[in-house]
């Protein structure tokens, strides 16, 4: 360096984090999930997995090209899309269903609304809802062990009880990434630790879920009851890697709080009072359309303005 | 081409009520699930249009300007009662699948702004033309999106599974899952959106296109005509 002064503007503090570099924690946090999920449900999920993951950067990358735009499918968007999309399939479905939804996924949610960033909502989720409206029985078709099986969620609704330590290892029926407890928890720690997601939406969203099926369940404080509801559907994984997708979660730190509590209640709402066991999806999707909104009256005072009041 | 074909043209490519203006999103969006209705709806709305258009404008002179909404809500009212009894009686079929829509074509801005934009400025004749051409354009427009939603959202086309024409026949593969999704609400939107994409695509009129095939000069030649904002 030379001796004269270095000027140049802010800002001065910088970060090695990149697109990439969150995305490759991403899917370092989803590994443990993944890797139960096949070893739980046999190669077929690996499968799912595969075309899935696929599907989503060759959808991205022929519409890139088309399109004449950068192709940015080595930033790993597409294929944390992707992996998300198959984790949240049962793992009974026939390969194309996987392909559809990643089309899906991608060309409508996120390329037609502006790329990377742009998306109004979870690509991955929307594509899961998109195909549970369209092959509905399809895609509520579970196994276990290779014989068709009610999920925990799907039990409760029916008034029976499940016992919760299997919940917690993740035997039981349910989607390739959504059956492990421990796995899913292990990856959430790691991105919390790497400060990749804030505490902040998963914890207000399982808090607000845990007070509302208190409320409202009519069981009362029943443990067994409480654990079975967070542990045993899709509530974990949702809150802790799609409520937090940067381009559809609220950037205020306040905002982050009111978007967990909409998601608990929602949640709440549809598991309780809903047609079906399950409605960590539709929360989420719905919560996203209310971002902007909740951005706007959530906006921080800037430091050391306390005192003024914000003009109208 | 004279004034009368003029309007049809008009109705039916340059100012299509669906697929150009956006106008009568209500019955486009939520009857459209089967080609059939597609097509029923907007025969019913096209045969309301042309009587409305003509009765309007032989009643323009007399219908004085201030009390000119509720006189033509009058005429269109009488109308599609009139149309209801008729479909109740000869096609109860399409009567039980368009419902509540029927009634509510009273309230089809399509009908309304032709009566106050056109019909109640010209000759009855013209008027009338420019009603067949803007529900042919209607019933085109519905037809199409009723029936790529009925091939997606359930494997079928006019309630037919194959189609026969002379010795050639072409049937849905059998395998095929009809992707419930595209009957309901949201593959209204989806298939009406792709298909205005595709109007862009082919330089056609279209909602977000409105200069379409005349534009041969760039846009900054239309802005410096239009006096450069």
């Amino acid at each position: 360096m030379s001796n004269k002064a270095n000027l140049y503007t802010a800002p001065h503090v910088k970060s090695t984090d990149s697109t990439r570099s969150i995305m490759l924690d991403v899917v370092i946090a989803l590994l443990p999930t993944t890797f139960f999920g096949i070893y739980h449900f046999g190669m077929k999920a690996a499968l799912i997995i595969l075309v899935s993951i696929i599907t989503c950067l060759l959808t991205e990358y022929v519409y890139q090209s088309l399109m004449n735009q950068p192709v940015t499918i080595s930033d790993g968007s597409a294929l944390v899309t992707g992996l998300l999309l198959a984790l949240n399939l049962p793992s009974t479905v026939p390969l194309w269903i996987p392909f559809i939804g990643s089309i899906f996924a991608i060309l409508i949610v996120k390329q037609l609304y502006g790329g990377l960033g742009q998306n109004f909502m979870n690509p991955a989720l929307a594509a899961r809802c998109f195909l549970l409206i369209s092959f509905g029985s399809r895609m509520s078709t579970f196994a276990l062990d290779g014989v068709s099986g009610a999920t925990p969620l799907a039990m409760l609704k029916e008034g029976e009880t499940v016992n919760t330590a299997s919940l917690f290892v993740g035997n039981i029926a349910g989607c390739i990434g959504e059956v492990s407890s421990i796995a899913i928890l292990i990856g959430a720690a790691y991105l919390l630790l790497k400060r990749v997601i804030s505490i902040r939406i998963p914890f207000t969203y399982i808090i607000t879920f845990a007070l509302f099926m208190l409320i409202f369940s009519g069981r009362g404080f029943d443990l067994n009851y409480l654990g079975a509801q967070i542990f045993g559907g899709g509530l974990l994984l949702g809150a802790f890697f799609m409520a937090t997708d940067y381009a559809s979660s609220p950037v205020t730190p306040v905002g982050k709080i009111v978007f967990g509590v909409v998601l608990g209640i929602l949640t709440g709402i549809f598991r309780l009072f809903g047609g079906t066991a399950e409605g960590v999806s539709y929360a989420i999707i719905i919560t996203n359309l209310l971002v902007p909104l909740i951005e706007k009256v959530t906006v921080p005072v800037v430091f050391g303005r306390e005192g003024i009041k914000r003009e109208k | 081409m004279n004034k009368y074909s003029e309007r049809l043209y008009n109705g039916v490519i340059k100012e299509n009520p669906t697929l150009v203006l956006m106008l009568g999103m209500c019955p486009t969006l939520a009857v459209t699930t089967r080609a059939f209705n597609g097509l029923g709806m907007g025969l019913t709305t096209l045969v309301v249009l042309m009587l409305s258009n003509f009765m309007i404008s032989v009643l323009r002179n007399i219908i004085s300007d201030k009390i000119r909404i509720p006189a033509y809500i009058v005429v269109i009212a009488s109308l599609v009662t009139i149309l209801q009894m008729l479909l109740q009686a000869y096609i109860p079929a399409l009567n039980d699948s368009l419902g509540i829509y029927i009634p509510l074509i009273v309230v089809n801005c399509i009908i309304l702004g032709r009566a106050e934009s056109y019909a109640s400025k010209n000759p009855p004749l013209l008027s009338m033309m420019d009603g067949v051409g803007m529900g042919l354009g209607f019933t085109i427009a519905l037809t199409i999106i009723g029936a790529f939603r009925e091939i997606l959202g359930n494997g079928t086309i006019f309630g037919l599974s194959q189609i026969t024409i002379f010795n050639f026949s072409i049937s849905f593969p059998k395998g095929y899952e009809p992707m419930s999704i595209f009957v309901l609400a949201p593959g209204a939107f989806f298939v009406l959106a792709l298909l205005t994409a595709f109007q862009n695509k082919m330089q056609l009129p279209s909602a977000t296109n409105k200069k379409g095939k005349d534009c041969t000069s760039g846009c900054a030649n239309c802005n410096s005509q239009k006096g450069g904002k």
